[in-house]
């Protein structure tokens, strides 16, 4: 067990690393950075004073290390726009991001485990075919354009709904629905496989024949092993949930971190964009580190590894 | 054959449908079995005894299988007829069935412990530290050192002899009037099958328990059932004593079994395989199922299906040629 | 006594796939709505072209539905009074041929890197896998973002970002398969007679792997044009002048209020084309899997298996 995580994180960790250090070469490899920094039309002297006051007319190996000592640090660069460290935004930022991925997260793997047990459970039933419509279109529909057709229906025309903005419930109805249709989508066709799997597996033919009841033999012995394939698609399920959050952010103007990003990278400020890259990456790590603990604490096969 | 079996099977058909295509898995099969008897099902795979093990304890998944036609009694009821929970009622508790392979027969997830404790209460018999006591016991009654310890242990951290017993162990927790065990050595190395063979022989013993047990093994049948069933393609083609059945055939197929078992003494001597292969289930020979492979088949063979014969009192061999086949020895 | 003449193989023939796919409503209206889109592809810019761009003041903002302007108008027109529906066919060109040409590309460089590390394995496998960690694990959507600020967002570089994104499941896939074939027989027959390890690659392991990638690529094709759309939607992708589907959403959103139409069918477009995608990749599973191919064969067209002699039925 130990075998397997460690060899897990340490990939986790290369990847991490490997990451941080391509966006050090990006950067530098257009020649000159001060591009991304400044605005087009800046003159030539504000230019030669900017590369000097941020040491970018150093030796790249000079550079290197005190980027490396600056990142360890802490001290990702400070938004020129902002007139504030980039951390402090990033930081900020993420707490609305976290909320709507997590509530979207949770609500759609709850609603795929209850639709795709029951659509395994009865193949070619209803619930069978709602899941194979709702994956199809999750896979198939442009977020952002069931977003503004969202918006169009509900808060435009019927005025159920706020057209955009935070608060309470009602301007979460539309972000939420919008960003859960994807990873539902995805989650009800892993879940009913492995649920599939697991009915016509030879334990659940012992069960029954131990004269275990149904719910439980669906419930417990059925689903806990359909975890196992959950956690595995869990990690693929996040990062495709920041990407979506990135979209949903900006129709709906919410002030997370993908609004964050899209924000900066329209008004040029590079030290924010290098910063929200920097901080998804290390929680994107230490996600993929619990999950495999996670899956660990779930499947006593590997523990004995 | 007693007037009371505690399970009566008559006709019954089962069918698979997948693909377009039907497969008759059992065709008319009948079979019944005394309270405290040991009766072995023989026949090769694709015979239909794990079909018929799956159908009588309404395992079986529609789709694609299908039980067509006939009946399955246990103690009296009814067991296709009945509410499928009124029957699960029954599961474990006065009929138990063991699988051919542990390893996938137990959950991966959850300890031995738990899934032996598990008979206890779901059958509101006894719940918590109680059941898990039990469970203890259950391990250490057939036969696994340091149980208490081994209880928490799940299937992949024991051996496939190990793994059996606590199959075994699980089967007979409640106390069974009847247990099916379908090929419960197949899987194992022959020096384990014979502990394990003698273990369900002491616990069958200890309780009066019957059991049918489901083999292709011909020495399995010879040291431990008192009748025998030969199965051919979904049918029961003869049954009777064992002792009497294996020393004078009736039916071809037995015969044809019998001989092909390499002999030690006979150094030099050709070995005789059944030839041909087992009939494709989708499509059945006409008349006598067994008749492409047989050496006494005639016309009639491939035309008429074969009657009922009593070669002996309590002996049914369904053949054409029955006289034919006993008198060959 | 059984002899081999008892004994009668027959191979099944099984439906020609144009029958499987008449058999498949949805595959079949998906693949025709695909063939309209190659068309569009094809020859919508040299014929709709100018009406793309011809400007109509009194169809300034025109709902959709009526006739009166010509049929070129039932989508709708726009604040300058261009036709919707010629704007759509002609940004189909670029939508399309950025998808496709991304994924190709994904393909080819995955497929082959793939193959690298299968074959090859120990150092340069490593180092290649760990390389994939390293995109897979990153959200697309925010890689691509960034790599376009700092590379300049033009059609080249959209499509080699695309790319790059997609290369990892390619790569895994390929390197899975190869790994597994590495060890036939038939490998090992052509290593002996002498085989460089290029050759073995491109003659016997190729085509293998080949099918599988194919497959993956239809799948693939719907999620990168999602992909291209959203970025153009954001700003980040296609710039104008140049136009795709994605870019048109953007475009349209400003006006949602008074001309929904703007917004709504560039991205129905999209929609009807990526799910389009990924129904025929449904069909072609099915087709490409021998045991659920029966459910699409007309039962005219397949044979008995197998006979075990010639008394059966």
């Amino acid at each position: 067990m130990a075998h397997f995580l460690g060899r897990r994180a340490l990939h986790s960790a290369i990847a991490l690393i490997g990451l941080i250090l391509a966006v050090f070469f990006l950067v530098r490899l257009t020649g000159d950075p001060t591009d991304l920094y400044l605005p087009i039309d800046a003159s030539l002297e504000t230019r030669k004073e900017f590369a000097h006051k941020h040491g970018f007319d150093r030796p790249s190996t000079e550079q290197f290390f005190v980027f490396l000592k600056d990142v360890s640090k802490g001290d990702l660069g400070y938004s020129l726009r902002k007139q504030r460290p980039a951390m402090e935004l990033v930081l900020e930022a993420y707490p609305t991001t976290l909320a709507l991925a997590g509530v979207a997260m949770v609500l759609s793997i709850t609603l795929a485990v209850i639709v795709g047990a029951i659509a395994a459970y009865k193949p070619g039933g209803v619930f069978d075919r709602i899941s194979s419509i709702a994956s199809l279109a999750g896979a198939s529909a442009p977020d952002f354009w069931v977003a503004i057709t969202g918006i169009l229906l509900f808060a435009v025309t019927l005025r159920w709904l706020p057209t955009s903005g935070t608060g309470d419930l009602p301007y979460w109805i539309l972000p939420i629905g919008v960003l859960m249709l994807r990873p539902f989508g995805l989650m009800v066709q892993v879940v009913r496989a492995a649920m599939l799997g697991a009915l016509s597996s030879a334990y659940v033919k012992t069960a029954r024949a131990k004269g275990v009841g149904e719910t439980a033999v669906i419930f417990v012995h059925a689903l806990r092993n359909a975890c196992l394939s959950v956690v595995t698609v869990a990690g693929d399920l996040t990062v495709g949930l920041i990407n979506g959050a990135v979209i949903i952010e900006t129709v709906f103007g919410w002030p997370g971190v993908g609004k964050l990003m899209i924000d900066s990278v329209i008004q040029r400020d590079f030290p924010t964009v290098q910063a929200t890259i920097m901080v998804t990456a290390t929680a994107i790590f230490l996600l993929n580190v619990l999950i495999d603990l996670l899956y660990v604490a779930l499947d006593p096969r590997i523990r004995h590894q | 054959m007693s007037e009371h079996p505690i399970l009566k099977i008559d006709d019954l058909h089962v069918e698979f449908r997948s693909g377009g295509e039907t497969v008759h898995a059992v065709n008319g099969m009948s079979f019944q079995i005394s309270p405290g008897e040991t009766a072995a099902i023989l026949g090769e795979s694709g015979s239909g005894k794990s079909v018929t093990a799956a159908a009588i304890m309404r395992l079986l998944q529609s789709p694609p299988a299908f039980i067509t036609g006939g009946s399955v009694h246990f103690k009296g009821q009814d067991v296709l007829a009945m509410p499928i929970a009124k029957w699960r009622e029954y599961c474990g508790r006065e009929i138990a069935m063991v699988f051919q392979d542990a390893l996938t027969s137990l959950n991966p997830v959850f300890s031995v412990g738990w899934q032996i404790a598990e008979l206890f209460r779901a059958h509101g018999v006894a719940s918590g530290r109680d059941a898990d006591a039990r469970a203890v016991d259950l391990l250490d009654r057939v036969g696994i050192p340091d149980p208490a310890l081994r209880a928490r242990d799940y299937a992949h951290q024991f051996s496939g002899g190990m793994r059996q017993r606590v199959m075994i162990a699980m089967a007979i927790a409640l106390g069974p009037d009847l247990l099916i065990a379908d090929e419960p050595t197949t899987a194992l190395d022959v020096t384990v099958q014979a502990q394990i063979m003698e273990l369900l022989e002491g616990l069958r013993a200890d309780s009066d328990m019957a059991m049918i047990l489901i083999t292709h093994d011909l020495g399995v049948v010879a040291d431990v059932a008192d009748n025998v069933a030969v199965m051919y393609a979904g049918r029961v083609v003869e049954h009777g004593p064992v002792a009497e059945v294996l020393a004078r055939p009736g039916h071809a197929y037995t015969r044809a079994l019998l001989d092909s078992v390499p002999r030690t003494h006979s150094k030099g001597h050709k070995l005789s395989p059944i030839v041909g292969s087992p009939p494709d289930l989708a499509r059945i020979p006409k008349g006598c199922a067994f008749n492409p492979r047989c050496r006494f088949a005639t016309d009639v063979c491939r035309t008429g299906a074969p009657p009922r014969i009593t070669v002996a009192p309590g002996r049914i061999a369904e053949c054409h040629h029955v006289e034919a086949v006993y008198n060959d020895n | 006594m059984t002899t081999a003449d008892q004994e009668s193989l027959i191979i099944r023939r099984g439906s020609p796939w144009w029958r499987m796919l008449i058999r498949d409503r949805f595959a079949l209206i998906a693949a025709l709505w695909l063939l309209i889109l190659t068309l569009c592809f094809l020859f919508g810019p040299e014929l709709f072209g100018e009406a793309a761009t011809k400007l109509n003041l009194r169809a300034r903002n025109l709902p959709p539905g009526s006739m009166e302007h010509g049929w070129l108008m039932y989508l709708g027109g726009d604040a300058l009074g261009r036709s919707m529906l010629a704007r759509l066919i002609v940004a189909a060109r670029n939508t399309l041929a950025i998808a496709l040409v991304a994924v190709f590309a994904a393909m080819i460089v995955g497929g082959a890197l793939g193959m690298i590390a299968g074959y090859v394995g120990r150092g340069i496998g490593h180092v290649i896998m760990r390389f994939a960690d390293i995109l897979q694990s990153f959200p697309s959507l925010l890689l691509a973002v960034v790599v376009l600020y700092v590379l300049e967002p033009s059609v080249g570089n959209l499509i080699i970002v695309l790319a790059i994104t997609r290369l990892p499941i390619y790569l895994r896939v390929t390197r899975a398969e190869v790994l597994e074939i590495r060890e036939r027989v038939f490998v090992d027959a052509a290593r002996a007679l002498g085989g460089s390890r290029y050759h073995i690659l491109r003659r016997h392991i190729a085509p293998v792997v080949a099918p599988t990638l194919l497959t993956i690529l239809t799948v693939d094709f719907s999620i990168v044009m999602l992909a291209e759309s959203s970025l153009s939607f954001l700003g980040i992708g296609i710039q104008p002048p140049e136009i795709t589907w994605g870019l048109m959403v953007a475009q349209g959103r400003n006006y949602l209020s008074q001309a929904w139409w703007l917004a709504f069918f560039p991205g129905l477009a999209i929609m009807m084309a990526t799910l389009s995608g990924n129904i025929l990749s449904n069909w072609l599973r099915v087709v490409s899997d021998p045991e659920q191919r029966w459910r699409l064969e007309a039962p005219g067209d397949s044979t008995p298996r197998k006979s075990a002699g010639k008394n059966d039925v």
